[in-house]
């Protein structure tokens, strides 16, 4: 009650909360409200030159290269850059928790190779990598998710890790432990609810930086493959058009900026409101 | 502090050891086969085999790799596939492009960032905080290459201010610099301003002020400098993301830096240019952390080591 009280008094966390529902609803009701099919080249998408059609009445926000309605596309879009969101996310969320709880309750060798691994993975270039295997690789929603997990669930580890090594210290787990508790039962039941505000606000952070990830990777051609929409291979296909038809860039750009923003305001008030050492801070 | 030193080199070559032994064995795990993509669709099985033998493909992975980190320690990356140079050679032909986009990139950051940063610190809680915050998180939040596009749209191709693409003048470096600059001044002014927060409730902060020294020179002499720091840690950071990082931006402005190397080479699945790269990075980002590490001392003595 009181976080959902505290939530509602941010005018920016409720304008993000608001614009993540709408692209919920709106990737989840897209074969509903889109006005045409995804794949569609319609008849008249096209001018008589065969170039794209601006903003109007029939097309709300434009046609593509192809003729297809950009509005239908950037609704099916909305669908790839949440399912990468989520999937691509919640992987490296519970990997980073996975390894930062262990390197942290283990302590000792095994904890710091746990965490010399992770220093190692920090000094990979992320984008690079990200390119690089996702090209080599056939490129595919899954591949994508997976790739993107790869590369993020380095700094939730380090996050998690500083978290356990405090809280393994502290009175209550000693007193559990003195008792008799088990190596599961105190990490289950004491150390990942005491996590669970981390996992939280990186749970929805690193959806913001995944959306930009999967954009980046399918406008460089090496992410979600067309003709299956994305918002960034919306943009990789019509990038060479850019000077004559810009709403190509300017709508599935602002798709991309929103859904980022929305996601990294609703993240940054929970981190406020679930971690009051935090507040005000970065 | 000399020990200090060698014990983070030494950290920093391990690590560079390990970069090098995982992303040789990606590459070589993964799917693309060098030698079908440079022998061309309508190569037999043999030819195949002749330029995988030639590659020296053809010897088991660790003998390779072993090959490989014994001409990497006498500064060798081996020969591209494509080009037939050496990969040395290759990054260091397009390197001083891309420290140029770097160092003009984290000037803008910066001037930003700092600029940002103190004023919403000064005006804490209050409209022009929030509004700084705001702008700071749309920045943060904003595709890069959607950000280039628009630039380019706006100031190349309407108005016709600077050119589309190239490099070799001034006005070439502007919009590229913008971008990357642009954007990664939010994280800058979020950090500058916290620091500021916390410097400003300082005891000799407020002991400057008792003593009745001018506003403006605690701001400028006692407070700015305090919270410096994290923005040398930052910079530190920054400029390991910029090298791996540029791939975007040079795509978009056709900027021959190593990131377009890199792409290239990515295409053409030429493994010792993407390996090359690959370490190059890793190396600006080893060294972008060692400089935060060791700087910090210099700037701030309460963190001095005994």
């Amino acid at each position: 009650m009181r976080i959902a009280r505290e939530f509602l008094r941010r005018p920016t966390a409720v304008f993000g909360l608001i614009v993540v529902l709408l692209v919920v609803i709106g990737a989840l009701a897209a074969p509903l409200i889109a006005p045409y099919a995804p794949d569609e080249q319609l008849f008249d998408g096209l001018t008589l030159e065969g170039a794209p059609i601006g903003p109007d009445a029939a097309f709300l926000l434009g046609t593509d290269t192809l003729g297809r309605d950009l509005l239908t596309r950037l609704l099916f879009g909305a669908r790839t850059s949440l399912i990468i969101g989520v999937v691509a996310n919640g992987t490296a969320v519970a990997i980073g928790l996975g390894v930062g709880m262990l390197a942290g309750y283990l302590r000792g060798p095994a904890g710091n190779a746990l965490m010399r691994f992770t220093d190692l993975m920090m000094a990979f270039p992320a984008l690079l990598l990200a390119i690089v295997l996702a090209a080599l690789f056939h490129p595919s929603l899954w591949i994508v998710a997976m790739v993107i997990a790869m590369v993020n669930w380095v700094q939730v580890a380090r996050i998690v890790y500083t978290e356990t090594r405090g809280l393994v210290e502290r009175d209550f787990i000693l007193a559990e432990r003195s008792l008799g508790a088990g190596h599961g039962r105190i990490v289950f039941r004491h150390v990942l609810p005491h996590l669970m505000p981390t996992a939280i606000v990186w749970g929805t952070l690193g959806i913001a930086t995944t959306v930009l990830l999967e954009a980046t990777l399918s406008f460089l051609g090496v992410g979600v493959q067309p003709p299956e929409p994305s918002w960034g291979n919306i943009i990789f296909e019509s990038q060479s058009f850019f000077t004559s038809a810009p709403w190509l860039v300017i709508f599935p750009g602002i798709a991309i900026l929103l859904t980022a923003l929305s996601f990294n305001l609703v993240g940054d008030a929970l981190r406020d409101i679930l971690d009051p050492t935090q507040r005000g801070r970065m | 502090m000399i020990e200090l030193i060698l014990r983070r080199l030494g950290g920093a070559l391990m690590i560079l050891f390990g970069v090098a032994a995982i992303t040789f064995m990606l590459l070589y795990a993964l799917p693309a086969d060098p030698a079908v993509q440079l022998a061309g669709r309508s190569a037999t099985a043999q030819t195949v085999a002749n330029i995988r033998h030639e590659l020296g493909l053809d010897q088991p992975l660790l003998l390779q790799f072993v090959h490989y980190l014994g001409n990497l320690v006498q500064g060798d990356l081996g020969r591209s596939y494509t080009q037939k140079t050496e990969v040395m050679t290759l990054i260091l032909a397009r390197l001083p492009a891309t420290l140029i986009l770097m160092v003009s990139g984290i000037l803008v950051e910066v001037a930003i960032g700092l600029t940002l940063g103190t004023i919403a610190a000064l005006n804490r809680g209050g409209f022009v905080d929030r509004l700084v915050m705001t702008v700071s998180f749309i920045g943060v939040s904003a595709p890069q290459f959607v950000v280039a596009l628009l630039l380019l749209y706006v100031f190349a191709a309407t108005l016709q201010w600077f050119p589309m693409s190239g490099f070799g003048t001034f006005s070439h470096v502007v919009l590229p610099a913008l971008t990357l600059g642009v954007l990664g001044a939010g994280w800058y002014a979020r950090m500058v301003r916290s620091a500021m927060i916390d410097v400003l409730n300082q005891d000799y902060v407020r002991t400057a002020r008792a003593k009745g020294v001018a506003e403006r020179a605690v701001i400028l002499r006692h407070a700015v400098p305090n919270a410096l720091l994290p923005i040398v840690a930052m910079i530190g950071i920054d400029i390991g993301q910029f090298m791996g990082g540029v791939v975007v931006v040079e795509a978009v402005y056709g900027w021959p830096g190593i990131g377009q190397l890199a792409w290239q080479a990515i295409q053409q699945v030429d493994i010792p240019i993407i390996m090359g790269v690959t370490l190059i990075s890793s190396l600006a980002i080893v060294i972008g952390n060692l400089i935060a590490d060791l700087v910090a001392p210099l700037i701030d003595p309460r963190i001095r080591p005994r």
